[in-house]
């Protein structure tokens, strides 16, 4: 059974995990968050694959009784993509606030969240 | 927690979280395999509709109510940037010198957008008027501003060439909301998103009724709210400082 790249997606999504936590930058988390989320993009179109199937997009070489792969989560996927950049852009404006409020942007640094 | 005891625990939850990816993997339907029960009704839905694109199909036709969620959500965050992005109380704008120029070749791309923008703008005024989206600071005077966001040359010289008033902003912010109000008018004037257009036949340029017009509205905010978060961006960066800086840069340019 090949589930390759089902574990590509995983791998993504749990090396941006790692990265998050051992972040001493906010910015760099935040990139981490996308690399995390991408894992998601690969996870969404894997499963949406058909050997030999074509885009989902028809014409006049294209039939409607052609195969296709799923374009559901094709769909799926742009809805992810517009989400994960409107998640990024709120949290840089956040890192930029931070940096300005507490003149840091190391986690580890931040006194607001120390308990 | 320290360092260690984080990560410590990150490998545990992650461990965990692989385990489970595993599972589920190993019993999930096969890669490249032949079973997908979505396609097999978003594709003859789509071709109903005489829609060539099914990714198209699903977004703006088979799934636009959740399209119009998705760009509450992006309108939602591009308010929320913007509002994390204003000056902190020790910071000020700054008006910035006219030391250079807008590019000829910038004002005329400002320019080629102005068909897109003000039928945008036109097509908000149709659809609902009167409507409550009044209020909203990017429609305070129509008729001498009936274009919001991309004005010829006006963003890209965000930094340089525009005038450092907060009511730009605010503005930019409206052009997102204008543009949310436009696809509402267009959903709201048939059924809630129902296809308002007729469409035509399979194979023709524009035979999938209001899939188009609903691409074209979405893609129109969606980059209105680029232009609100990059256009911020700029601004945090060039136009607001913190008045220590601005007072160390008056006496630079007063020694020299």
């Amino acid at each position: 059974m090949n589930v390759y790249a089902y574990f590509v997606a995983a791998w993504l999504m749990l090396t941006g995990g790692y990265g998050i936590a051992r972040s001493r930058n906010l910015v760099h988390a935040v990139v981490c968050l996308s690399i995390c989320q991408s894992g998601t993009y690969v996870l969404l179109l894997a499963v949406g694959y058909q050997n030999g199937a074509l885009a989902p997009v028809f014409g006049s070489t294209i039939k409607p009784s052609k195969r296709v792969v799923d374009p559901v989560v094709q769909a799926m996927t742009l809805t992810d993509i517009v989400v994960s950049a409107t998640v990024t852009a709120l949290l840089l404006a956040l890192a930029v606030q931070i940096n300005k409020r507490q003149g840091t942007i190391d986690p580890d640094e931040l006194r607001a969240l120390k308990g | 927690v320290s360092r260690g005891v984080r990560l410590l625990m990150f490998g545990i939850g992650a461990g965990c979280v692989a385990a489970m990816f595993a599972v589920a993997f190993f019993r999930m339907p096969a890669f490249g395999g032949t079973a997908h029960l979505y396609r097999d009704l978003a594709v003859p839905a789509s071709v109903a509709h005489q829609t060539a694109n099914v990714i198209s199909s699903v977004n703006f036709a088979q799934r636009g109510f959740d399209t119009l969620g998705e760009e509450t959500i992006l309108l939602t965050s591009v308010v929320a940037a913007t509002v994390l992005l204003r000056p902190a109380p020790e910071e000020s704008r700054i008006r910035p010198e006219r030391t250079g120029r807008i590019l000829q070749a910038t004002t005329l791309v400002g320019y080629l957008l102005l068909p897109g923008d003000a039928a945008c703008g036109v097509r908000h005024r149709a659809a609902r008027p009167g409507d409550p989206g009044r209020g909203f600071p990017g429609r305070r005077d129509p008729r001498r501003r009936p274009v919001p966001g991309l004005r010829g040359g006006g963003l890209p010289g965000a930094g340089q060439a525009a005038p450092a008033r907060p009511v730009r902003g605010r503005r930019r912010v409206g052009s997102a909301v204008c543009a949310l109000l436009g696809i509402a008018g267009i959903v709201f004037s048939g059924a809630f998103l129902g296809n308002i257009i007729p469409s035509g036949t399979f194979g023709q340029l524009l035979s999938a009724g209001s899939v188009p017009v609903f691409n074209d509205a979405v893609g129109l905010e969606v980059g209105c709210a680029m232009a609100v978060l990059l256009a911020h961006f700029l601004q945090q960066d060039i136009i607001i400082t913190a008045k220590s800086e601005r007072a160390r840069r008056r006496a630079q340019g007063g020694s020299s």
